[in-house]
């Protein structure tokens, strides 16, 4: 009963966006939770496993391209073509874990770095593939149940309800005995091999779920702007994603959504106003780094709990 | 069942041309209570290192209970019954104690690799945390942060997390050190509490505790055995008193 509110709380707050009458709006709060998603699952590997990496580009990317390619150019259902495109992307994930994993560390951080701009070069001179610079168009959005996806507000529910499942599942993966493992992991990895866990491997699977949900944003992504460009892959775009999770608190599972949130409405709803809102993202991020190293979730409760104090050592 | 539990044979390891342990060779019998003497530099801790997989040997043989280790990853060590606390403490400080108890349980679960199962919903995992922890005279602490806890407990919890794998060949890197009179006496308690058939091999600088303790003592000395033997023939040997006593 007590969980029930927040739930209901939570429930409302991610529906309400739907009531906006402003389409503009439903877009920006899409493109939050798909942002949301993305960060969730890099926090996965930067918070809970301390491994950052500035390669995570490559999961929302390669899964959007192939979502658009097999629908597209291979004449896959969409169905089929998101469900390829989780299951590949995931698969690369394993391989690039593989790689990436012989480091951690300014290591780990290099090869993901590395395998990213790969993949980003890939997409820019495979032109017969991926359309080079132009990138991939001509892609619809689906109509499953005889719900047309076309529609923001149906769109924006349908992402609402994938943000919900994810949310829920990775809020259910970093509090179960392999989270645990996997944060422990984090602080002593070298105590946690003396307790006979096989350090590498707990690693490995973090860098595979975190593919993984990379994959179903990049599945979203590639839904909501029916496009997709090399510009997906760019380093800007692994770097926007740690950016929110460093900015909202790596580490906990709401801190990554409020740097989505952040750093979302600056690019779209700031960015209408002050032409040099990347400047203005700069500034905010400085800020955050300044006062609340962090992250804002982590630094907003250690204010709450200090004012707490003060008012019970008031009231005593 | 092997009379032994641990064998090594000609051991080695150097750091960039600096040997650390020189060939050694070493049977210690199943069950037994042997301690690791030495001045600082003698190899000892690189020693426990080799046995458990922390580092890879440059040659010679390790053997547990007759199956050869030397190669074998250190977390399936583990599994085959070793265990080891260090002598710098190294837990888990944000966790409770019986959180930092529950990773040590799990390490040999194969919960451990359960992405849906809460610890929370699973009370038997607690229940064996909270046993291992009455065992060690921290039940009531069960739910402290391990930060907010003193020096002496967080020792208390290093030997409470080995033992609560059931270990058949425990090793202990200098459990004394750093602890006061009376925190000295509870670690002895725990020490002697520890099941007759759990092979305890440990490294300590107070002879006083470590000698009462150990049935045999071998003395390291620059990488190499230099005695070993009872409590009484090494004290009496010339050569401990000269490089480790100082006589």
């Amino acid at each position: 009963m007590i969980r029930a509110l927040p739930v209901a709380l939570s429930s409302l707050l991610l529906l309400a966006p739907a009531l906006s009458p402003s389409d503009f709006y439903v877009n920006v709060a899409t493109q939050i939770l798909i942002a949301a998603i993305f960060a969730l699952s890099l926090n996965l590997l930067v918070g809970y496993g301390g491994l950052i990496s500035l390669g995570h580009a490559a999961y929302l990317g390669v899964s959007a391209y192939l979502t658009i390619w097999l629908v597209t150019r291979a004449g896959v259902g969409h169905l089929p073509a998101a469900a390829a495109a989780v299951v590949l992307t995931t698969a690369m994930s394993v391989l690039f874990g593989v790689l990436a994993l012989r480091a951690t560390g300014l290591g780990f951080l290099m090869i993901t770095l590395a395998l990213g701009q790969i993949l980003w070069g890939l997409a820019y001179r495979w032109v017969s593939v991926t359309g080079g610079d132009n990138g991939l168009s001509g892609f619809d959005r689906p109509r499953p149940f005889g719900i047309d996806l076309a529609s923001p507000r149906a769109f924006y529910l349908a992402t609402a309800a994938v943000f919900a499942c994810a949310f829920v599942l990775m809020a259910v993966l970093v509090r179960s005995t392999f989270g645990a493992g996997l944060q422990g992991v984090r602080d002593q990895p070298r105590r946690m091999q003396a307790l006979g866990w096989h350090v590498w491997m707990v690693r490995l699977v973090a860098f595979v779920a975190a593919g993984f949900w990379g994959a179903v944003a990049g599945v979203l992504y590639a839904y909501y702007n029916q496009f997709v460009s090399p510009h997906v892959l760019a380093l800007t775009s692994s770097a926007e994603a740690l950016l929110m999770v460093i900015a909202g608190g790596a580490g906990t599972l709401l801190g990554p959504v409020v740097g989505a949130v952040v750093v979302v409405m600056l690019k779209n709803v700031v960015s209408a106003y002050v032409t040099r809102w990347v400047l203005l993202l700069g500034l905010v991020f400085v800020a955050i780094v300044a006062f609340m190293p962090e992250g804002l979730v982590p630094g907003f409760d250690r204010l709450r709990r200090r004012r707490r104090r003060r008012r019970t050592a008031g009231d005593a | 069942m092997s009379a032994e539990a641990l064998r090594l044979e000609a051991v080695s390891k150097s750091f960039g041309g600096l040997p650390a342990v020189r060939g050694v060779s070493l049977s210690i019998a199943d069950g037994e209570r042997r301690l690791l003497l030495g001045p600082n530099g003698a190899g000892k801790t690189t020693l426990f290192n080799l046995v458990t997989g922390d580092l890879p040997p440059d040659t010679g043989s390790i053997r547990l209970f007759g199956r050869e280790i030397s190669r074998m990853p250190a977390h399936r060590r583990v599994h085959l019954g070793l265990a080891r606390t260090y002598q710098v403490i190294t837990l888990f400080p944000r966790k409770t104690l019986a959180q930092n108890l529950e990773l040590a349980l799990l390490g040999l679960s194969p919960l451990r690799w359960n992405p849906v199962a809460l610890p929370s919903r699973r009370p038997e995992l607690r229940e064996r945390a909270l046993a291992v922890l009455e065992r060690v005279g921290l039940r009531a602490a069960a739910d402290r942060r391990l930060s907010d806890t003193s020096y002496g407990e967080q020792r208390r919890v290093e030997i409470a997390m080995a033992l609560s794998q059931e270990p058949r060949v425990l090793l202990l890197d200098e459990p004394f050190a750093g602890l006061s009179q009376e925190e000295r006496r509870e670690i002895q308690r725990q020490l002697a509490a520890i099941p007759r058939q759990v092979t305890v091999v440990m490294i300590e600088h107070d002879l006083d505790v470590a000698l009462s303790f150990a049935e045999r003592i071998t003395v390291l000395h620059q990488g190499q055995i230099i005695v070993e033997g009872s409590r009484a023939e090494v004290v009496a040997d010339a050569r401990v008193q000269e490089v480790y006593l100082g006589a």
